[in-house]
């Protein structure tokens, strides 16, 4: 499974790249994107959208079921991955690169303490393996 | 109590499949993807673990006539070799299961139902043949394996290993035959929308059969998963979803699956329904993007609940949602507009005929 180093991690499996003083990158993971199978849709909020963290904000579709997405962080929609309207499968290909979702301009830096570094993302997905 | 699994549960894990209950059975929902199996299903040829699938055998001098009065299909002029699509209705005219009956013979037939209906098909079928005396039936699936190859180049794929040959055999029909020398009936029939063939053989060749045919380069097995959304851009109905005892083959607009000419349970009353003009009918719509609807969404129009989604999925043929459900009558015609209103979002969708998918291959002439 491929758990980026550089990257924080959140139970529902969403992933996010810190790429300014208050500007992140969110999308799903490597994990999330194999259990989920074929992607065949993306819901993405919109520009200038709040969101809540641990709230849900987006929904991901595959073939048999559609998922809800949840925020990483509080803050703003700053702008989305409008690719994935017609080629949801970057999801399932490029997970943390072609296939992000968002990004957020976000509103509490301490919430970054509620997210799990690399090793403990594949700590926890150890353990919640059956 | 724990599902069954088929004798082929091995090599699914083998060959890396996801499992997951289906009707009491622990079946392979996928094996690469369900995109990627659903198109080489369209354009090569996949097989399909369909063990779970129930067979009854019905003998006797007297098994036409009693079965004719149980089965809603025409199966006074069936010859030996043919099969046919038809239903098992209660009084009501509520679908009982779909089947397909194959003649063996003058006296001899076998009985296809699904999975999850088995215990209550037999029962069903043994009270209704217990007033024609002299006829036996017989459960035979648990020592029964089936395979479904399905695909453009099944013919081809099936050919060297079939002796005598399948080539001759027209869509619902069937031989018994040989596979590499163990004994097996194929039908061309399927679930697919594509040239295809059902293969039934003795549980214990079905994992000879099924290595030889995925040792065929132009073959891949196909889960579940795929075997949906195959059937659903066909617009063919599966039992549970789309058919069930309170909905009739009239609202299923299955209508040419009954044989008004003789009498069968559930005739009087699908008759009355017949003339009352249905409250429901089965509609196949499509969603305006790839969004899917999704079962038991409620679909509405003018501003209210009108019916509701039975199967729905995204079709990878279309690129788009598509789905069926059951609405009042009067928004069953072509192109009319519905809505689906979830908690987040709305999904529009307009009827049309069935089915999605046009270019399939199974009644291709040989």
């Amino acid at each position: 499974m491929n758990i980026p180093e550089d990257l924080l991690y959140t139970k529902e499996h969403e992933w996010i790249r810190i790429e300014g003083a208050d500007i992140c990158r969110m999308g799903i993971t490597d994990h999330a994107q194999a259990a989920l199978g074929d992607i065949t849709f993306v819901d993405l909020p919109a520009d200038g959208s709040d969101c809540g963290q641990f709230k849900q904000f987006a929904i991901v579709e595959s073939v048999k079921a559609a998922s809800d997405v949840f925020a990483p962080l509080s803050g703003t929609i700053v702008g989305s991955n409008t690719e994935l309207t017609s080629n949801p499968e970057l999801v399932n290909q490029s997970p943390y690169d072609k296939g992000w979702f968002c990004l957020i301009k976000f509103s509490d830096e301490k919430e970054k303490e509620k997210l799990f570094s690399p090793a403990d993302y594949r700590k926890y997905l150890e353990e919640t393996a059956h | 109590m724990s599902d069954k699994t088929t004798p082929l549960f091995e090599k699914h894990q083998d060959l890396g499949a996801r499992c997951a209950p289906f009707a009491g059975w622990q079946m392979p929902i996928q094996y690469k993807g369900i995109i990627a199996e659903h198109e080489w299903t369209r354009s090569s040829c996949s097989v399909f673990d369909i063990c779970h699938m129930g067979e009854f055998m019905v003998r006797g001098d007297k098994a036409a006539a009693g079965l004719v009065s149980i089965l809603t299909a025409s199966l006074e002029n069936m010859n030996p070799g043919q099969c046919r699509y038809g239903f098992m209705l209660n009084e009501r005219g509520g679908v009982i299961d779909d089947v397909v009956t194959y003649r063996l013979n003058e006296a001899d037939w076998m009985l296809v139902v699904n999975a999850g209906t088995r215990a209550k098909d037999l029962d069903h079928l043994k009270a209704g043949l217990e007033a024609v005396k002299g006829v036996e039936i017989e459960d035979v699936s648990d020592r029964t394996g089936k395979i479904d190859v399905q695909g453009p180049v099944s013919l081809d794929v099936l050919t060297p290993h079939v002796d005598p040959p399948i080539v001759f055999l027209g869509y619902y029909t069937f031989i018994k035959t040989k596979f590499d020398g163990m004994d097996v009936i194929i039908s061309r029939t399927g679930y697919t929308g594509e040239l295809g063939y059902e293969i039934y053989c003795d549980s214990r060749d079905i994992v000879k059969i099924w290595k030889t045919l995925i040792a065929d380069e132009r073959v891949m097995p196909a889960g579940l998963g795929a075997r949906d959304t195959l059937r659903l851009e066909m617009g063919y109905p599966l039992y549970g979803h789309e058919l069930d005892e309170e909905h009739t083959p009239l609202e299923a607009g299955l209508e040419r699956f009954l044989n008004w000419d003789k009498e069968f349970i559930g005739k009087p009353a699908l008759l009355k329904q017949k003339a009352a003009k249905v409250r429901e009918q089965l509609v196949c719509f499509a969603c305006e993007s790839r969004r899917s609807p999704r079962h038991g969404f409620e679909l509405t129009a003018e501003g209210r609940r009108v019916g509701k989604v039975t199967s729905g999925s995204f079709s990878p043929s279309l690129g788009q949602g598509i789905g069926m459900g059951y609405v009042e009558e009067k928004f069953s015609a072509d192109n009319t507009v519905l809505d689906i209103e979830g908690e987040r979002f709305s999904l529009a969708c307009r009827v049309r005929p069935r089915p999605f998918y046009g270019n399939g291959s199974a009644r291709k002439k040989f």
